[in-house]
């Protein structure tokens, strides 16, 4: 077997996955009846239509030739990401200030261009705007700084 | 005349400073992120929701119904000036509008689409006073079993009109669906796919799915490609029309005008397709035709046209049924469920400041734009040589800010990085989100319709096909699916979308 059309193929495998694990999990829930429909009942049902869309994808993807999977662009993804998730720890512990540059600058590692100076003053005004938009306008609760 | 009074009560709310005031904003940011490519009306209505906590229900859904028709117009000048959409509903107009731009009549090009959409928002504006209430009336009467035939019947158009492959967008439907069942189900008081996790109890937060799928995902994607930008700024110069002009746009803007309002209404419709739709028919019918692509003013006239008004006319079925009909409307649920209002037919008869107030916003909000989009073209033209490097950091940060402000919590958004890399991985495997996004918001509310026709005839399935409104429904459902899957139907509808 060959796979002709990776695209196809590959989306066909993940609804699967997904049919599969909420059919799995919706088993302890109860299934009911269908004048009584427990909790378990719409989802175990969205669950099969959704393996058997994603056998019929996959398997066109056997038939049908198509478009290779794109590569994915480990750089942009990990930076955007990351510099997301960085935020989010920092603003906890170290406050909104923290946390802006640190979204700011590992963000923009991730472009295709990189000027220190440019980004340092993109973060200030930024940190600056947030602090008196959100915190002192908007009267949103963020932890400033790491005091 | 009832719907005369009904409007001047609207106006009455819409004229109030407050309402003015905020009606304005929501157009400027709409211009705003609109001219700006890579970033769109769902990512910053999503961001802007949990700002409009503090403020009147009224107000705030003034506020982001402007963002999206502000969007319409923003969304031209870019596409004009620098053949790139800002906004996928403005794709087409680069194909006319920058070859006018490069024959120095950029000014034409800029005034059409303005007056244009300014022409079809006033009209839109009236199809939804006349249109939504007698609508409402009927929905009023709705049970369990219509409700559920509706929705699948606007998932199948939804799914019918986008583009891309039929079953990977209805397998999407599917999965957003269950997405969207996350959290402890109302009758029975468990909780599903919640994993012990707390915060996942409530459900998965609509803003968190739209930020990850689209916010992040669509910066990712842009950062793929290399930004290449040619501004045809300086020639921008006598934004007037000539009488030839007049004579030649006038049709276009009319025809587009109808075709928008139409394609808004039907569910899965909106200011994308009807753009599209609008172009192609014109390109049909113009006697201009042969220009078609070398700087028709008729091009640029009627898509913009089009887009403005099924902008505006895709509020008529969550007005009037509850029911978003794409992305922008489902984040309008959001907005009207986080200031407890229930979207559905009672709105108009509940509520009818809010419904009357909101649709005659839309009127103001279009004055206002055309005086934002003609007198002062040459600041927005100015945005645009902010280079994309400068805008994503920022964008990412009022996304993870507007994520947190939801409930002051860091769990949401690592969620919604989780999103990001979903949507990421769908658009390699080339999974349209917006089905997703549809069926997530309505997931819960087709259970619940489910369960309630299927109790009340006590588990008999065939309930769906003896009412004849349900009826009606699926058969038009199953039609529409069959039209699509038609062989000779597909070719052309890709052929629309190739353009």
């Amino acid at each position: 077997m060959k796979i002709r059309d990776p695209q196809d193929f590959w989306a066909g495998v993940m609804f699967i996955v997904f049919g599969g694990a909420a059919i799995f999990f919706a088993r302890s829930y109860a299934f009911g009846s269908a004048a009584k429909m427990g909790p378990g009942y719409f989802p175990s049902v969205l669950g099969g239509i959704l393996i058997a869309l994603g056998l019929f994808t996959s398997l066109r993807g056997l038939v049908f030739a198509g478009q290779p999977v794109g590569r994915f662009n480990w750089k942009p993804l990990l930076y955007v990401l990351g510099s997301i998730m960085l935020f989010a720890f920092a603003l906890q512990s170290l406050g909104l200030v923290v946390a802006i540059f640190a979204l700011i600058v590992v963000s923009a590692l991730g472009g295709h261009e990189f000027k220190l100076k440019e980004v340092l003053a993109l973060a200030l005004i930024l940190a600056v705007g947030s602090v008196a938009i959100f915190n002192y306008g908007l009267q949103l609760q963020f932890p400033i700084g790491p005091w | 005349m009832e719907i005369i009074s009904n409007l001047i009560l609207g106006l009455g709310v819409a004229m109030t400073p407050i309402n003015m005031l905020y009606c304005f904003f929501g157009v400027l940011l709409g211009t705003l992120i609109g001219v700006l490519p890579g970033i769109g009306p769902v990512a910053t209505i999503a961001m802007l929701l949990p700002a409009t906590f503090a403020l009147n229900p009224v107000t705030a859904l003034i506020m982001l119904a402007g963002i999206y028709y502000g969007a319409q117009y923003g969304g031209s000048t870019s596409a004009i000036l620098v053949n790139i959409p800002g906004e996928t509903s403005s794709v087409v107009t680069c194909l006319d509008g920058y070859q006018m731009a490069r024959q120095g009549r950029a000014g034409a090009a800029l005034c059409v689409a303005a007056l244009g959409s300014f022409f079809a928002g006033c009209v839109a504006t009236v199809v939804i006073a006349g249109f939504a209430p007698p609508l409402a009336e009927v929905a009023l009467k709705f049970g369990p079993a219509e409700y559920f035939s509706l929705m699948v019947m606007g998932l199948v158009a939804a799914v019918v009109l986008a583009h891309g492959s039929l079953i990977k967008a209805i397998a999407m439907i599917v999965l957003g669906l269950l997405l969207g069942l996350v959290g402890t189900d109302v009758n029975s008081g468990v909780s599903r796919f919640a994993f012990d996790i707390a915060e996942l109890s409530d459900g998965i937060g609509f803003v968190i799915v739209a930020m990850g799928v689209f916010g992040f995902t669509e910066v990712i994607v842009n950062l793929e490609l290399k930004e290449t930008r040619e501004v045809f700024f300086k020639k921008v110069s006598g934004l007037w029309l000539t009488k030839a002009d007049f004579k030649a746009a006038t049709p276009a803007v009319l025809r587009g005008t109808v075709i928008g309002s139409i394609l808004g209404i039907l569910p899965g419709g909106g200011a994308l397709l009807a753009s599209f739709a609008a172009y192609s028919f014109e390109k049909k019918v113009s006697k201009n035709r042969a220009n078609f692509g070398k700087g028709a003013i008729e091009g640029v006239a009627a898509p913009e046209s089009a887009n403005n008004a099924g902008a505006q006319t895709s509020f008529i079925p969550l007005l009037t049924l509850g029911i978003p009909s794409n992305p922008v409307m489902a984040l309008m649920v959001g907005a009207m469920t986080i200031h407890g209002i229930q979207p559905g037919p009672q709105i108009v008869t509940n509520q009818p400041e809010l419904f009357w107030g909101m649709i005659a916003s839309m009127w103001v909000g279009n004055l206002m734009l055309v005086v934002l989009n003609l007198p002062m073209i040459g600041m927005w033209v100015k945005l645009l040589t902010v280079p994309y490097r400068m805008l994503f950091p920022a964008i990412l940060l009022f996304c993870a800010i507007g994520i947190y402000s939801l409930s002051n919590s860091s769990f949401d958004i690592h969620l919604a990085v989780i999103f990001g890399l979903l949507g990421y991985v769908f658009v390699k495997l080339s999974c349209e989100p917006a089905p997703l996004l549809l069926g997530f918001i309505l997931g819960p509310m087709m259970e619940e319709n489910l369960r309630r026709a299927m109790l009340l005839s006590r588990g008999d399935a065939t309930v769906f096909f003896t009412h004849p409104i349900s009826l009606a429904m699926l058969v038009a459902a199953g039609i529409m699916l069959l039209i699509v899957v038609a062989p000779a139907v597909r070719k052309k509808r890709e052929d629309v979308f190739v353009e």
